[in-house]
């Protein structure tokens, strides 16, 4: 993604990509794509931690807060979208997204009050209590749960203008409308005076601040956004991909997980959350296929997700060192290669007097 | 400086008074007070840790002293905190660079715009007219800096690429966007080659003459200091030996011993 701003210009660029996007989205795939499969397990489930991946860039890739605890977030989220579809007669299920994010961006304004006073490892430790603290509220007060004693909730069913949602290719559409529909704020905000203010207090805090930049106003909006896009994704997770709610799905493993894709994905990108996000979710399945083609089951699954912790790990490590851009650099990279001829003359054409 | 300025030295801006400030056991700076007239070129100097940035940080809030006060536009600034110092009108460079490294040159300057931005997060968000109409005017400002600073060429490289002396010229350039009425300028020219010094001078004079911005700065080249400053503060263990217009510094007998009797040129 260029660094160009989409409202100066609307770049040319930006448009064409959102009118490919939306055409792949809504028509290409709902049209070729058969297979619930890709649908319940791949799209599905991509574009929902796409868009907590998308919090946890904001408050790290971009305002470089090392907070871990996104999938608290999401829990908070999924259980508030649960509890108001419950309790909220006539609320329309955008109205209970949103809501969700709301909740969640307060639960992220309070446990991103550490960040005033701590950084690096220190902050990871504080933020980690966020996700312990929201998934234990949930468990101890059974009115979250609706007093549920079996452990698992079934997250009601998607109703929009009075029509269900619940194939999953109406699912995947519910889906992919609402993170399409975040991820342009997404972009306005990190590409205008927000995102700047936010990179601002990541690369030099003191500079920052003697610009006139309140570094808690900056901070916690990071906080309280980032919250937003990971309780929106958590409400998405668990009535789309769980189709239920329980707390153990919200567990320290994911925000791992979510942690892992901004690394891989690109800090300070949002396009990374999206790769990073596929990367994390289609490893494990690429990787097995690729046991099972090659090795005829012959290796123990055991070992084979051993294996596959020893790949990220190295990976991890190695993006850290030499491409702390992760893939999105990568993948920028080789586009520029592939279109330097275009893009030169592009730049010819600039060039020329207008008119 | 002899023709007719723009802006004649006016009334004091900025005035310190009886400051001492502590770290642990460390006095760097010990019951220090001057003023500083607005439109004036204010030049500090001394020796190393002499406690020449400490007085710049207390200025700007960076540091609170433990005791006196710093007066600005004849209000005190009261253990405020920098950002809020920033939009009373005080901005700075610092010694060593603190740009925004992964930004690029534009986007640092930028961010010394941000207190002219009033848009919040919802209208920059779902980009409404006052977001994206800020947003044009302050990069139209932004670009008349660069077009100024003469660093059109680099306006999207990030800054980490660029050599030291084009950096020091980007943290003034987000200095000068801040369009603070003080700034403080810690070592503009340190590490600069006699051209690049020359150069520099040259914008600082000439943001003084065209919009009359008071100027506070920390120099060890003497002949610079002579060239561009009204009247020079000299700190020696924190402590105010001399003040006065340059000349008159210069052949100041305390000043020549705090330099261990090395001739000033
Ligand atoms: N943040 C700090 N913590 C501890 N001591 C400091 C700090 N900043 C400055 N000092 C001390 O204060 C004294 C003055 O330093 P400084 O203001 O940087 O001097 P100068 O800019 O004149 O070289 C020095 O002794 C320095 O070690
Ligand atoms: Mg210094």
């Amino acid at each position: 993604m260029s660094d160009k701003p989409i409202f100066m210009t609307f770049a040319r660029s930006d448009v064409t990509n959102f009118v490919v996007l939306m055409i792949v989205a809504f028509a290409v795939i709902p049209l070729t794509v058969g297979s619930d499969y890709w649908y319940t397990s791949i799209l599905i489930p991509w574009l929902c931690l796409a868009l907590a991946a998308i919090g946890q860039q904001i408050v790290m890739g971009y305002t470089g807060q090392l907070a871990l605890g996104a999938a608290g977030f999401m829990a908070a989220g999924a259980f508030a979208c649960f509890n108001l579809e419950l309790r909220v007669p006539g609320l329309p299920f955008a109205g209970s997204l949103l809501l969700s994010g709301v909740i969640a961006a307060a639960f992220g304004v309070l446990f991103g009050l550490p960040s005033l006073r701590v950084r690096g490892i220190y902050l990871m430790v504080a933020t980690l209590a966020s996700q312990f603290f929201i998934i234990w509220m949930i468990d101890k007060f059974g009115w979250f749960k609706n007093y549920d004693t079996s452990g698992i909730i079934t997250a009601q069913d998607i109703e929009i203008f009075g029509r269900p949602f619940t194939s999953p290719v109406e699912m995947y559409l519910v889906v992919a409308v609402v993170v399409i529909v975040l991820t342009i704020p997404a972009i306005n905000l990190t590409r205008g005076a927000v995102g700047r203010s936010w990179m601002a207090v990541r690369d030099m805090d003191i500079a920052a601040e003697s610009m006139g930049i309140s570094l808690l106003r900056t901070k916690l909006l990071a906080f309280a956004i980032s919250a937003f896009y990971c309780g929106v994704a958590g409400a998405l997770f668990a009535f789309t991909y769980l189709k239920s709610l329980e707390p153990v799905a919200f567990d320290i493993k994911l925000s791992f997980e979510i942690l892992f894709m901004v690394i891989l994905g690109g800090l300070g990108t949002i396009n990374g959350a999206f790769i990073g996000a596929a990367f994390i979710l289609l490893f494990p399945v690429v990787l097995n296929s690729l046991g099972n083609t090659y090795f005829h089951g012959m290796i123990d699954a055991t070992i084979m997700s051993a294996i596959e912790q020893v790949v990220f790990g190295a990976l991890i490590i190695l993006f850290l060192i030499y491409e702390p851009l992760g893939m999105s650099k990568l993948w920028t990279n080789l586009r520029q290669r592939m279109f330097s001829r275009k893009r030169a003359g592009d730049a010819r054409a600039l060039r020329k007097p207008a008119g | 400086m002899t023709q007719a300025r723009n802006y004649p030295l006016g009334d004091p801006i900025l005035e310190v008074s009886n400051i001492s400030l502590r770290f642990g056991g460390v006095k760097a700076i010990t019951d220090t007070s001057f003023k500083v007239l607005a439109h004036e070129i204010r030049a500090i100097i001394g020796p190393n840790g002499a406690g020449k940035s400490s007085l710049l940080n207390c200025i700007n809030g960076v540091y609170k002293p433990q005791e006196g006060s710093i007066a600005f536009k004849g209000q005190v600034l009261d253990r405020i905190s920098p950002n809020i110092v920033a939009r009373k009108g005080i901005s700075r460079t610092f010694q060593n660079l603190a740009l925004f490294k992964r930004m690029s040159v534009l986007d640092n300057i930028l961010v010394g715009r941000q207190l002219h931005m009033a848009a919040n997060f919802l209208e920059v968000a779902c980009q409404l007219p006052r977001a994206r109409r800020e947003e044009r005017e302050n990069r139209a400002r932004c670009e008349e800096i660069v077009e100024f600073l003469e660093i059109g060429d680099i306006r999207h490289t990030p800054v980490a690429k660029l050599p030291y002396g084009l950096q020091k010229k980007v943290e003034l350039g987000r200095a000068l966007a801040t369009e603070a009425d003080v700034l403080l300028l810690d070592e503009p020219m340190a590490g600069m080659n006699v051209e690049e010094k020359r150069e520099m001078c040259r914008f600082i004079l000439k943001v003084n003459d065209e919009i009359g911005t008071t100027m506070v700065l920390i120099e060890h080249d003497m002949g610079v200091v002579m060239d561009i400053s009204d009247n020079v503060v000299v700190l020696d263990y924190g402590k105010v030996i001399a003040e006065g217009p340059p000349a008159e510094v210069r052949s100041n007998q305390a000043v020549i011993d705090a330099y261990l009797g090395v001739a000033i040129d």
